[in-house]
């Protein structure tokens, strides 16, 4: 069985509008995020999140109710996980900037305002305080890893590949990393360290997919010296589709069972991977092999541990 | 079956078994998080300016008494801040026999001169050990009172930051108790009271005229009521030096005072016991301040010479005086602690995590092996049973390791399948092509594995960057995930290339001359 019969496609023919359509969507999605401001998850804003499992039937409405009696500020209260549940989230923002005995006094004001508006019996499910110190400092260890990851594969990619390619492969990674960025805001997730997790996972994985074609690439490059490294680039992204498309479309299944399936906690962690997944598979096809065309100049015949060896 | 292809069978089997007996059963040997367990995650700051500043106080008491008895005269000596104190009005004439006096003090601080005076400020390098000595101390004292709570596998350790300590208590429900009891700094201190006690701070200083002495200090804390009347705040003029701190306790348990309230007794050490029987004989009739973390608990008379034991009574609960023995026994900590951070999951929600978590794997799984079976058929199978393996092999390394399983690491796992199906779609359309190019099957089949090689461990060792920072970056879970991450990948270069490739022998070896590769 296969998926395509000796696949041609003329995938170099369309690298100028796949950028530009990429271009479009990161622009929009991260000039949106910034207008709306970029949704902060406690972990890296600082405050407090309590999830409440109320026995009875209880609305959202009731709970801000409830809290609008003895808090203020700006806090979000919504529905968590399968409304048959009756939980419910809620988010205070961290109102003092000191440390301390302070930190717990939202939790504590939320508890208590709950408990007074007699919505029946409840259980606290989890709780969450962040500091502002600790959100600080996640925040600079987020960025730091993600770059520090995106430089650690540039330079292995450049190491084993010509620099072109390693270029192409960094700038693929980068636009999955922005395009899911651009995503999460269009949905109105908030960063979260599991968030952030995925994201540093499709470093790893378009990375990983984009390196396959390379291989591949650099194989063809022994064997087909004369030709241009456009039609050498483009015969490789054809002979590496079928695996592209299967394994994209696997692990697209196996990440789609974590969303379905994989509860409330993880919802934002699946759907970053889920993004991603489809993201690294455009950008492995229409992105990297593109760029590295364009930056790798038209003859194929260039230096490529390969082909010295040859 | 060839010599070499039974040792890949016997090597495969037998590192399969190893992984089982490693992790089973599972749930004994596998270590789950906080987030599929409940518990809760501190993460908290020692003040450690708090010891230094006792450092700085110390000294400059110590000096204090020194030029007293040497009958040098200042114009005072004050603390600036947890690091310096400053000397004004030395005479002139005494200039020589005050630095001459100097010698302790300069061993750990430097002198300079300013106006009017002399300025001593901590040496950076001291001060750097003592913040050093001040946490590691709190760790100890920490990780006591843990073990005191009774808490299964807790984790406490040095956090990022220098003066950072993380505790990590998996299963505890109370949390707002275990963190009183981390947290209380639990020094005690008896006290001789010289005034008191006042219904406000004014009017104890009132007492002494507004100016209150240097070796006395005015401290909160409880004003028995008459009797059937409930206690009030009262305020106590107390010598600043105590008699006998809680360094000197050897033991302290709850009890019942003679109302058949629960108050709680020590025992002091050697050591303490002199001193307590001298200052007691000294002072009967006299009132005694119990102090714990500079508030009065309560202030009994002294009535007799008391050599080694005492009873604190006050308003407690039985929970409080089983809490406030607990904490007395494991020692002061030697500064005070600021909660960062709390995370606490309810052990319900933690079961449903796991549920879940479970439920996902499985149904990824599931849509893998369906699909994997349909397209490639044989082929398949043998990926399947080469992913079965290295899922295998995951959880016997995750085990042997002792590396914790988190609800992010059970996404690790999915991504391990993912990872896995990779490999074996790489391999297999590779083979493909050289069967389409004209090749026979074992070459076909030798030729796509050599290939590809390659290009799995270029793959795997970029993951295994990006896996390398995320395990920087992330605490607790995202370790978890990072971990899962690693150890996954490592396993799949093995089950992919060693373990698919024996299989494929192995239904080959079964027909010397096979013309078709069910693929």
């Amino acid at each position: 069985m296969a998926i395509f019969e000796n696949p041609n496609y003329d995938f170099i023919k369309w690298r100028w509008h796949a950028m530009t359509l990429s271009a479009l969507v990161i622009v929009a999605g991260i000039g949106y995020g910034i207008a709306k401001g970029v949704p902060l998850g406690i972990d890296f804003s600082g405050g407090t999140i309590v999830v409440v499992k109320f026995e009875q039937s209880t609305t959202v409405d009731q709970v801000r109710s409830a809290l609008a009696a003895g808090m203020s500020g700006e806090n979000v209260i919504q529905s968590y996980g399968d409304a048959a549940n009756n939980e419910i989230l809620i988010r205070v923002p961290q109102l003092v900037a000191e440390e301390g005995a302070a930190l717990e006094q939202n939790a504590r004001a939320i508890v208590d305002s709950v408990t007074k508006a007699n919505l029946g019996k409840f259980e606290v499910r989890s709780q969450e305080i962040v500091g502002p110190v600790i959100g600080a400092d996640l925040q600079r260890k987020g960025i730091y890893a993600t770059l520090a990851s995106l430089i650690g594969i540039t330079i292995y990619i450049g190491l084993r590949f010509r620099f072109a390619f390693a270029l192409g492969a960094i700038a693929a990674t980068l636009h999955d990393v922005l395009v899911t960025l651009a995503f999460l805001f269009f949905f109105g997730y908030d960063l979260s360290l599991n968030v952030v997790a995925a994201i540093l996972a499709i470093t790893g994985y378009s990375v990983n997919d984009t390196i396959v074609i390379f291989d591949r690439v650099r194989e063809n490059l022994k064997n087909k010296r004369r030709d241009s490294l456009d039609s050498v680039v483009n015969a490789s992204v054809n002979q590496t589709l079928s695996r592209t498309v299967i394994t994209a479309g696997t692990t697209f299944l196996a990440v789609l069972s974590l969303y379905l399936f994989g509860g409330e906690v993880l919802e934002g962690f699946a759907f970053t991977m889920l993004v991603g997944i489809i993201s690294g598979t455009y950008s492995t096809i229409f992105i990297a092999a593109a760029i590295a065309t364009v930056l790798g100049g038209k003859q194929a015949v260039g230096r490529t541990p390969g082909s010295r060896k040859a | 079956m060839s010599k070499n292809l039974r040792w890949k069978v016997l090597v495969i089997l037998g590192v399969t078994a190893l992984s089982i007996y490693s992790f089973y059963p599972p749930d004994q040997k596998i270590r789950l998080g906080l987030d599929l367990k409940g518990g809760v995650h501190l993460v908290m700051r020692v003040q450690t300016d708090d010891a230094l500043r006792i450092e700085t106080q110390t000294t400059a008491d110590r000096l204090s008494e020194q030029l007293k008895t040497a009958n040098i005269p200042t114009g005072g000596i004050s603390v600036a801040g947890p690091t310096s104190f400053s000397v004004t009005g030395v005479p002139a004439e005494q200039d020589a026999a005050f630095r001459a006096a100097l010698t302790e003090v300069e061993v750990n601080y430097d002198r300079a001169s300013g106006a009017g005076g002399y300025t001593f400020t901590l040496k950076p390098n001291i001060a750097v050990q003592l913040r050093e000595d001040t946490v590691n101390q709190a760790l100890q004292t920490i990780e006591r009172r843990v073990n005191e709570l009774g808490v299964a596998e807790p984790i406490i350790a040095r956090h990022s930051a220098a003066d950072q300590i993380l505790v990590q208590l998996p299963g505890v429900t109370d949390v707002n108790r275990a963190k009183e009891i981390i947290r209380s700094t639990a020094l005690l201190e008896l006290k001789q009271v010289d005034q008191g006690p006042f219904p406000d701070d004014s009017s104890a200083r009132q007492a002494y005229g507004g100016n209150v002495p240097p070796d006395i200090e005015i401290l909160p804390g409880t004003m028995e009521g008459a009797p059937g009347q409930p206690a009030s705040t009262g305020y106590y003029a107390v010598r600043r030096v105590a008699a006998v701190t809680g360094r000197d306790l050897r033991t302290a348990r709850p009890t019942l005072d003679e109302n058949n309230r629960p108050a709680v007794s020590f025992s002091l050490n050697n050591e303490g016991a002199r001193k307590f029987g001298l200052f007691t004989q000294a002072n009967i009739g006299k009132q005694l301040a119990i102090v714990m973390d500079s508030r009065v608990v309560s202030a009994p008379q002294i009535q007799s010479r008391i050599d080694d034991e005492g009873r604190i009574t006050g308003t407690f609960t039985n929970q409080e005086a089983q809490d406030l023995s607990l904490v007395l026994r494991s020692g002061a900590l030697p500064a005070s602690l600021t909660y960062l951070e709390e995370r606490t999951v309810g052990p319900s929600l933690g079961a449903d995590s796991v549920r879940a978590g479970v439920t996902a794997a499985s149904g990824g799984l599931l849509m893998v092996t369906l699909f994997m079976l349909f397209y490639y058929r044989l082929a398949g199978f043998n990926a399947l049973v080469s992913i079965a393996i290295n899922l295998i092999l995951l959880l016997g390394l995750m085990a042997y390791v002792g590396a914790t399983m988190t609800l992010p690491g059970i996404a690790g796992f999915i991504l391990t399948i993912g990872m896995g199906v990779d490999s074996n779609v790489l391999i297999f359309e590779r083979i493909k092509e050289e069967l389409s190019a004209g090749k026979g099957v074992k070459q076909a089949v030798a030729a796509g594995f050599d290939r590809v090689l390659l290009t799995i461990l270029d793959t795997h060792v970029a993951s295994l960057i990006s896996a390398a920072f995320l395990f920087q970056f992330g605490t607790g879970p995202i370790r978890g995930f990072a971990m899962t991450l690693t150890i996954g990948l490592l396993s799949n270069v093995f089950t992919a290339y060693f373990v698919s490739r024996t299989l494929f022998e192995l239904t080959l070896s079964r027909n010397s001359k096979v013309a078709k590769l069910s693929i």
